[in-house]
């Protein structure tokens, strides 16, 4: 699957930097953003809000049947990770090591997430790493 | 004048042994580790390559740092291993540590010395006044041919350096270069990998530069090898910086902190820089340092570096280098290639 | 709002259909419903049509249209609905509500998916669509992925085994191999599911739903003029849906299917019974793990007692509650277009009393429980004899 170059683009706070949004009226967090709050609808006060990455390991799968893009990547873990600041994020968990396991604490780093053939654009991503 | 605010160093887990690739070979192991001096390398993750590698050493030069990333007026990447012919790696570093857009940013090449070049680069925009702090970062994630002598060295790493002239840990007292037109090693346009002039590398390229630009600053700063607690010369293996640090009157202890590559190969753009940081993982303030980097084609950097005060109030922010050259995890051949992206899956 | 009745329905064999395409599997299904129905092609009035992602597989959109064309309809409206994998739930409930509300009074569903013709690989990024293809699909978390997401909690959190969701699986083979319509008729045992390759572990090949081509149609009429076409019309007493977060992660829980909650007691609600009332259940097992919580989420069971429920044979043909006595996703197959549109074909089959070898005895009354993506909608049909 080649990803128009605008769509990684568009959403490079979030997948570089997990930058998310805060609604400032209830002081609900979101990853991804959103444009309406959940509680507010109409009234929504949004502002972008970076999550600082850390977390722990809420679920976790290690993959060992890919889609198209991930065929050469398997097997590969991906979490889901509760963010210290509340919300659920799914990643990649990169293997250094230790044991992933629920509960177990994590950080972000950027990696890699799929390169588009031999001439296309390599999509660089948050991942989780066990700390 | 300019000097280090902050650094981070980042070297990938996964470990080659000089034996497993020798096995493959039929190569003798035993005298490629004593004629090498290595002893294993780093191979980067699948997932891993020199702008990943240069933004985790971005980030932790600036949590080391401290300072708003917003405040970085120039970032520049030396790497032979951009991950783009044509895109700066340098912009996603930036992108990644939240700096930007008001900066400037490139990629520089100049073999292993190019993130030298770009601390030269930074230190006369921060001297100047034009920029409040800038980072030069060396990062690669180099090939050698399979069978090739570079497969035994050929690793990956890099490190970043944030300069500015407040609150520094370690100023910068002078620099000097040495460049000829020397082909000694090279990769053309659109070619995997690099080609070298085997011997040819040794006395006329690496030996004749490092020197050449070490000798400069001697004679520039008017000291002398006792007078530095550390050296770090550039090293593509164990061999050549001890050698060259003999010859310029060094002795084994100084050289010794900041002599990474027998641990973890030669990471190229990265290898000074990151003996660089592990010395200043462990520098006193008031400790003198020299670095002389090198770069083939050729050329050689210098610089000279008096450590501050303000190391101490830093040294807990940082991961350390031989922390990280610790924390390994062994892999085969086959898993090699495989990482490497060597198999050809389609 | 006027009574709405099934009186016809129409089931292609499920499987490698190799030697059927798409617009095949719709007219094979549709000529035995219309058959069944005893109706003609130009009594019909309105079409759903219902596929998850015909473009990807076989690259063919608006099969509407071309369900309508084969079956010989004559230039009705026909409307493609798409759901995910609830796409043919979501169907009949648009077919249910258009004959309801009194604008149309004959309406065919029919669901269908064509899959493979695509790669294993191809077919798991067509499907991780049903899930957030910007946040879940592009940073390769498959649709098992997901899944596996759920059960590993649901392991943490209730106890609950491997050798359990391996029991679900098990259990629908024995329906599965029951059923002439069904993919797999092999019977497996735990030992089987447990030793299957890990496609997202704890998930292994065998809890997982297969590829699979098929299609399944029905007809619907006003409960009032059903008796023209058949002598046992089966009643719509309840038809609900609900949808939650697209993204797993913007989930209240991980152990639940909000959605399947809320449109099945929407659905008890509407038909006015209560859980001990229903004889037998199709649920959307498109993975082991997502029986035993629609077992939970339908309120068969509290949570976290299902699957103990299961491996005890509770939900066994004949048992306490039978449940997916077509064989389910996992055995009978998925789909994932005809998925929600076949759990009815069931469902009206037991309830006429013409499932064979896997009858329920006694049955009156029957659910359907159809899920898209990873739960972001759910929709649940109860029907009933009618006497």
């Amino acid at each position: 699957m080649e990803t128009a170059p605008a769509s990684s683009w568009r959403k490079q706070n979030a997948s570089y930097n997990l930058v998310g949004n805060k609604c400032e009226k209830c002081g609900a967090v979101y990853f991804p953003s959103r444009i309406i709050c959940k509680n507010c609808g109409r009234e929504s006060k949004l502002k972008e809000h970076k999550l600082t990455g850390e977390g722990e390991v809420y679920s976790y799968t290690n993959i060992t049947a890919p889609s198209d893009t991930f065929k050469d990547d398997a097997p590969y873990t991906v979490g889901m990770i509760k963010t210290i600041e509340g919300p659920l994020v799914e990643g990649h968990i990169v293997e250094n090591g230790k044991e992933v396991k629920i509960g177990a604490k994590v950080r972000t780093v950027l990696r890699k997430m799929y390169v588009d053939g031999d001439e296309g654009l390599i999509h660089y991503h948050y991942k989780f790493e066990l700390v | 004048m300019a000097g280090i605010v902050g650094y981070g160093a980042y070297v990938p887990m996964y470990r080659i042994k000089v034996d497993e690739i020798a096995r493959i070979w039929h190569e003798s192991a035993d005298q490629i580790k004593h004629g090498l001096g290595v002893k294993e390398k780093s191979v980067p993750g699948r997932d891993e390559d020199a702008a990943t590698i240069a933004a985790e050493a971005a980030r932790r030069a600036v949590f080391y740092a401290g300072i708003d990333p917003q405040e970085i007026g120039a970032i520049y990447v030396g790497s032979e291993s951009h991950p783009y012919a044509v895109k700066p790696t340098a912009a996603t570093v930036a992108q990644a540590i939240g700096a930007g857009p008001n900066m400037t940013a490139a990629d520089l090449e100049f073999a292993c010395k190019a993130g030298t070049a770009g601390l030269q680069m930074v230190m006369g925009l921060v001297d100047s006044g034009m920029i409040k702090y800038g980072m030069a970062i060396g990062s690669d994630t180099s090939q050698g041919k399979p069978g090739d002598a570079l497969e035994y060295t050929a690793s990956a790493g890099g490190a970043g350096f944030i300069l500015g002239k407040d609150g520094t840990i370690a100023d910068i007292l002078a620099t000097t270069s040495y460049t000829t037109d020397t082909p000694d090693f090279w990769r053309r346009e659109g070619i995997g990998f690099p080609s070298h002039g085997g011997r040819f590398t040794g006395e006329h390229a690496y030996f004749k530069h490092t020197i050449g630009a070490t000798k400069q600053m001697l004679e520039k700063t008017g000291m002398k090898p006792a007078d530095f607690d550390y050296a770090v010369f550039h090293q593509p293996n164990g061999k050549f910086p001890t050698n060259v640090a003999a010859m310029l009157g060094f002795k084994p202890e100084q050289i010794k902190q900041g002599l990474i590559t027998p641990s973890i190969g030669n990471t190229y753009s990265g290898a000074s820089m990151i003996g660089l940081a592990a010395v200043l993982d462990e520098a006193k303030p008031g400790n003198k340092v020299l670095v002389t980097s090198f770069g083939s084609g050729a050329g050689s950097d210098s610089f000279v570096l008096e450590v501050k005060d303000e190391i101490e109030r830093k040294r807990s922010k940082a991961r350390k280098v031989w922390d990280m050259v610790a924390k390994k995890m062994y892999i085969d051949y086959a898993i090699y290639l495989k990482t490497r992206g060597t198999i050809k899956l389609k | 709002m006027r009574d709405v009745a099934i009186i016809g329905v129409g089931l292609t064999k499920f499987g490698e259909r190799w030697e059927t395409g798409l617009r095949g599997l719709m007219a094979e299904a549709g000529l035995a419903a219309l058959q069944d129905a005893n109706i003609g092609s130009d009594e019909i009035q309105m079409v759903y049509g219902s596929t998850m992602a015909s473009g990807r597989f076989v690259g063919q959109e608006h099969v509407a249209a071309m369900l309508s064309d084969q079956l010989g309809f004559k230039n009705v409206p026909a409307t493609r609905i798409e759901n995910a994998c609830a796409s043919g739930g979501s169907a009949l409930r648009q077919g249910y509500i258009a004959c309801a509300s009194g604008a149309v009074d004959t309406v065919v569903v029919g669901g269908v998916e064509k899959m493979t013709d695509v790669t294993t690989s191809e077919a798991t990024t067509a499907l991780g669509g049903a899930g957030d293809q910007e946040w879940e699909l592009a940073q390769g978390i498959t649709f098992p992925g997901l899944y596996a997401l759920m059960a590993r909690r649901h392991m943490h959190e209730y106890g609950t085994t491997e050798e359990q969701l391996a029991s679900v699986a098990v259990k629908n083979h024995e329906n599965g191999h029951k059923n002439k319509y069904a993919q797999y008729r092999k019977l497996i045992t735990i030992e089987d599911v447990m030793k299957s390759k890990v496609i997202a572990d704890p998930l292994k090949v065998f809890d997982c739903s297969p590829i699979t081509d098929g299609a399944a149609v029905v007809v619907l009429a006003p409960l009032e003029k059903a008796k023209k076409y058949t002598d046992t019309p089966i009643k719509i007493v309840g038809s609900a849906q609900a949808s939650d977060s697209l993204g797993l992660a913007q989930r209240e829980s991980l152990t639940e299917i909000k959605a399947t909650r809320i449109a099945g007691d929407e659905a008890f609600k509407q038909a006015k019974l209560e859980r001990k009332d229903i004889d037998l259940v199709e649920v959307h097992d498109c993975f082991t793990i997502a029986e035993i919580m629609a077992m939970e989420d339908l309120g068969f069971y509290k949570k976290g007692e299902a699957a103990k429920a299961i491996e005890d044979g509770e939900t066994r043909l004949n048992a306490k509650l039978s449940v997916n006595t077509s064989g389910g996703l996992k055995a009978c197959g998925h789909p994932v277009g005809a998925t929600g549109v076949k759990q009815a074909v069931e469902v009206v089959w037991q309830l006429r009393g013409d499932a064979g070898d896997r009858q329920v005895s006694g049955a009156e009354i029957g659910m359907t429980h159809n899920v898209g993506g990873s739960g972001a909608t759910a929709v649940v049909h109860i029907l009933k004899r009618v006497n």
